[in-house]
């Protein structure tokens, strides 16, 4: 098995074309711009397309146009440029055109800065563009991961035709880690919806328009049917020490990586804590997080953030116990030992 | 029959004209006109053939917008 | 008697179920230009023979259900980005014929910018835009090539050049450019400029058929309702309005000396995708039997800090690389950004016998600091019982820290003796090899091109090793 130590963002790319994926299009932006680089190196070297765009909306556009011809297809970059992309997104979601979006987070609001936050949550897990939409998000916390979960949002993105966000903050995507690829290349098989420019696919339609108020309410009680299969089968959970917890701390990304070394600490002074880490944000892991609300007495959820995912935590908890929040933001990122200080007060 | 027969024939679709008139001012011998009786689905007064003097140019297909509202003949060869 | 001349167009659906209501007709208005560019369009689909292999953009603005009338392969796009989804719909079906048709709004407000992009990058594309001087589908609206003076709802008084500029010339701007092989505006508001506009749209496909790169067909086209005039005197508007400000013209044709292009028929194995993205198949040898390490320098964490250019960010690369092809687990993470470009630099090292956690070093076992600034910053941080490697050719204070144990190393002075004061992070890494035993030294060696691209420097960064082992040893002075 090919090893590698590489860079999540870099892991992203060689997933993505051992996935099939056939083209890439994207605008540069930090963190996320080793995607770029690359899928700018590597992707014409086997005989795929890399169009660096005049935009991030012409990217995510030309995400959708590839798309509909039937391809695996890609884009990816960080809160200010997934902000412009999402009314593509939202097209695709319409269209039921699957794509894989990776989001290498930063900071916010407005121009920020490029320090790692996890505050696109909201724009990401709660549809972001336009419309009654869902997005699938896999949230990546290593190299092995990214590439591993690029491989799979390619899959999920195909099986359910809706776009797939992989979302990590700027840690993960610039850490470089040891990768284990897979040594299959994947060849997809071609989709019949799409419009491939032959006789075949020639009555195809990629569309998100219906006129008719009765077509389009139709349309998307369809979308949300496939919403509810996702919720249903798709969710992702990781969860560390968790069989005896009597205190439960839930974080994602760079985040869920400095708790588990909070875990242990905290282990060790004989508090007994677990991690929970959605692995998916959408669909969320609600039920396990009601479950384990049967024996835990409190809920720690920490961020890069102002509180997001919390939200989600608090509507799964639905109150049965107490659920606190710690968050950093602007690029500074708590350390394990910092998080101890906060555990210790539950 | 003594007449030479004209050279082009003309058919507009009574429904899926709109009545818009472009035909009618293209025609470069004024062989069209709005019928004055009929009104059609779509609730105008459709252009219409005179019966005669068509040349089969094809000005008047150019000219209209509806796909499918003009078709033009021409005299076949061995006719002429 | 009489034969077939002229009818409808095989390339168009002969009814159009995906219509509601009339599904023997189009949705435009009486007299709009459009249904004509339509069947000028489908005339020369029909001609070409490209029926079964062309892709037709359609657009948001009155055109926006072009689908429902052309038998060809659709794509709806999002208002002015027909031409990044013809981008890429093109890119990755090139033989297919990729058709944007666009208005005025989505071409030249919304869209500005994707379709001088799509025609500065030369796409393979064939692109009919239709002028009409209004925003027809939202109700008679101000379009970026509304007149100077034309009244529409939302310039109420009249375009008026103070407030709301000039009216843009498309192919005028679009000619600027390098790339597009045809450009030319056409109008249909007589007989004479018809058949131009058709010979216009036929040329414009034709160039894609033959891969000759980025067509462009304006087109001057009526809109009797938003202009509020009879259809016959739309025309009229046109001639006496729109012409004397948008001629009619070729403003580029290089058709003729253009090149052809074809996609390329290369066909890759996945034992060829595998080696070009540099994933080789062929397992490494297991990692030879790690030395014993010393309580205290298992399982590191490592903080190495200096100016940029000091090789800062190589150095971690380094230890991370050479922990891995020994078994470890590792994680590197830089300082990224600004930071990495001048300014000072510094990265965070794992390397554990055990699934690594937080990648962020704040208590560091072993802390590196080429200069100065590096040393008074993260001296403070250390874990008791660390290790602080400090590079004495750039630091002329000595550490605060006495309970870590210090490794002063003039590394920048050993290197410079060698000839490239730049071998100093490497000199480091032999003193940390040597100090800490975590990495056998046939591993470092055999591990140095991984991260020392070019192959020329190798023997030097090798010896650079040596010395810093060397000299941690005792066997070398500076």
């Amino acid at each position: 098995m090919p090893r590698e130590l590489i860079k999540g963002n870099e892991a992203v790319v060689k997933a993505a074309i051992l996935a099939g994926c056939q083209a890439y299009f994207g605008y540069p932006i930090t963190p996320a711009s080793e995607i770029a680089e690359a899928a700018a190196k590597y992707f014409p070297l086997v005989g795929r397309t890399f169009i660096q765009a005049e935009s991030e909306i012409a990217s995510i556009q030309m995400v959708y146009g590839a798309a509909g011809g039937g391809v695996r297809v890609m884009t990816a970059s960080s809160g200010p440029g997934i902000s412009l992309k999402q009314e593509g997104i939202s097209y695709c979601a319409g269209a039921e055109l699957p794509c894989v979006i990776a989001d290498i987070m930063r900071g916010g609001p407005g121009l920020g800065n490029i320090a790692p936050e996890q505050s696109d949550y909201h724009q990401v897990v709660k549809g972001g563009g336009h419309g009654n939409y869902r997005c699938i998000v896999l949230a990546p916390n290593s190299a092995q991961e990214m590439c591993d979960l690029t491989i799979k949002a390619f899959d999920l993105a195909d099986q359910y035709r809706t776009p797939v966000y992989v979302v990590t903050d700027g840690y993960i995507g610039q850490m470089m880690e040891q990768v284990n690829f897979p040594t299959a290349v994947q060849h997809p098989k071609r989709h019949d919806w799409g419009v491939h420019g032959d006789d075949a696919t020639r009555k195809n339609l990629i569309n998100s328009i219906y006129l008719d108020p009765d077509e389009l309410e139709e349309h998307n009680r369809k979308l949300q049917k496939k919403y509810a299969e996702i919720e249903r089968k798709e969710v992702l959970v990781d969860e560390y020490r968790t069989r005896d917890a009597e205190l439960l701390v839930i974080g994602y990304g760079i985040i869920s990586r400095i708790l588990r070394t909070t875990v242990d600490l905290a282990r060790e002074q004989g508090i007994k804590v677990g991690l929970l880490r959605p692995v998916t944000l959408w669909p969320f892991p609600a039920k396990r997080i009601q479950k384990l609300c049967e024996r835990v007495q409190a809920i720690q959820v920490v961020e890069l953030s102002n509180g997001q995912m919390v939200e989600d935590v608090r509507l799964a908890v639905e109150g049965r116990k107490p659920v606190k929040f710690y968050g950093r933001m602007g690029g500074s990122v708590p350390s394990a030992q910092e998080l101890l200080g906060v555990i210790r007060k539950l | 029959m003594t007449d030479k027969l004209d050279r082009g024939r003309l058919e507009i679709s009574v429904d899926e004209c709109k009545g818009c008139g472009l035909c009618i001012v293209a025609c470069p011998v004024q062989v069209i006109e709005f019928s004055k009786t009929v009104i059609n689905k779509q609730g105008y007064h459709p252009a219409q053939y005179k019966g005669s003097g068509c040349t089969g140019c094809g000005t008047c297909f150019y000219a209209c917008p509806e796909p499918g509202a003009v078709t033009v003949y021409r005299l076949a060869k061995q006719a002429q | 008697m009489y034969e077939k001349y002229l009818e409808k167009s095989a390339s168009f659906y002969p009814e159009y179920p995906r219509k509601s209501g009339n599904q023997s007709v189009t949705h435009y208005c009486p007299g709009c230009g459009h249904g004509i560019a339509h069947k000028y369009i489908a005339e020369a689909l029909d001609d070409l023979k490209l029926t079964e292999r062309t892709v037709l953009i359609s657009p948001v603005g009155c055109s926006v259900f072009a689908y429902y009338y052309f038998d060809v392969g659709n794509l709806q796009a999002a208002h002015g980005r027909a031409p990044a989804v013809a981008t890429g719909i093109k890119r990755i079906n090139p033989h297919s014929i990729v058709i944007s048709y666009q208005g005025d709004g989505d071409l030249a407000a919304i869209g500005g910018d994707e379709i001088i992009h799509a025609a500065n990058r030369g796409e393979r594309l064939t692109v009919f835009f239709v002028n009409n001087a209004i925003y027809g589908m939202t109700g008679g609206q101000m379009a970026p090539t509304t007149l100077v003076g034309q009244q529409t709802t939302t310039s109420p008084r009249g375009r008026n050049i103070h407030n709301e500029g000039y009216p843009i010339r498309m192919c005028e701007l679009i000619s600027a450019l390098e790339a597009p092989v045809y450009v030319e505006r056409v109008s249909l508001h007589s007989p004479g400029a018809r058949a131009k506009a058709r010979k216009a749209i036929r040329k414009a496909l034709e160039n894609q058929v033959q891969g000759k790169g980025f067509s462009f067909v304006e087109i001057l086209a009526q809109c009797p309702t938003g202009w509020k005039v009879s259809a016959p005197d739309s025309l009229k508007w046109i001639e006496e309005k729109m012409l004397p400000y948008y001629p009619v013209q070729v403003f580029r044709d290089k058709s003729a000396e253009a090149e052809g292009w074809a996609p390329p028929d290369v066909a890759y194995s996945d034992a060829d995708v595998l080696q070009l993205i540099e994933l080789p198949l062929e397992d490494e040898a297991a990692p030879a039997a790690r030395p014993k390490v010393p309580e205290q320098y298992r399982n590191p964490r490592i903080k190495i800090a200096g100016f940029g250019g000091q090789g800062v960010l190589l150095l971690g690369v380094a230890m991370a690389q050479l922990g891995m092809m020994e078994g470890y687990n590792v994680s590197w993470l830089p300082s990224y950004g600004p930071e990495m470009r001048g300014g000072t630099a510094h990265c965070h090292v794992n390397i554990s016998d055990t699934p690594i956690g937080s990648p962020l070093v704040s208590a560091s076992t072993v802390c590196v600091a080429f200069n100065k600034p590096s040393l008074e910053k993260f001296e403070k941080e250390m874990a008791r019982g660390g290790l602080l490697i400090y590079n004495t050719s750039m630091i002329d204070i000595q550490p605060t820290r006495k309970d870590v144990e210090w490794l002063p190393i003039p590394a920048s002075e050993i290197a410079s003796q060698m000839g490239n004061i730049r071998f100093a992070n490497m000199v480091v890494l032999g003193a940390f090899i040597q100090k800490t035993g975590l990495i056998n030294m046939e591993t470092a060696i055999k591990g140095l091109p991984a991260f020392i691209k070019a192959k020329k420097l190798i023997a030097e960064n090798v010896k650079a090793l040596e010395n810093g082992a060397a000299f941690v040893r005792g066997e070398l002075k500076i």
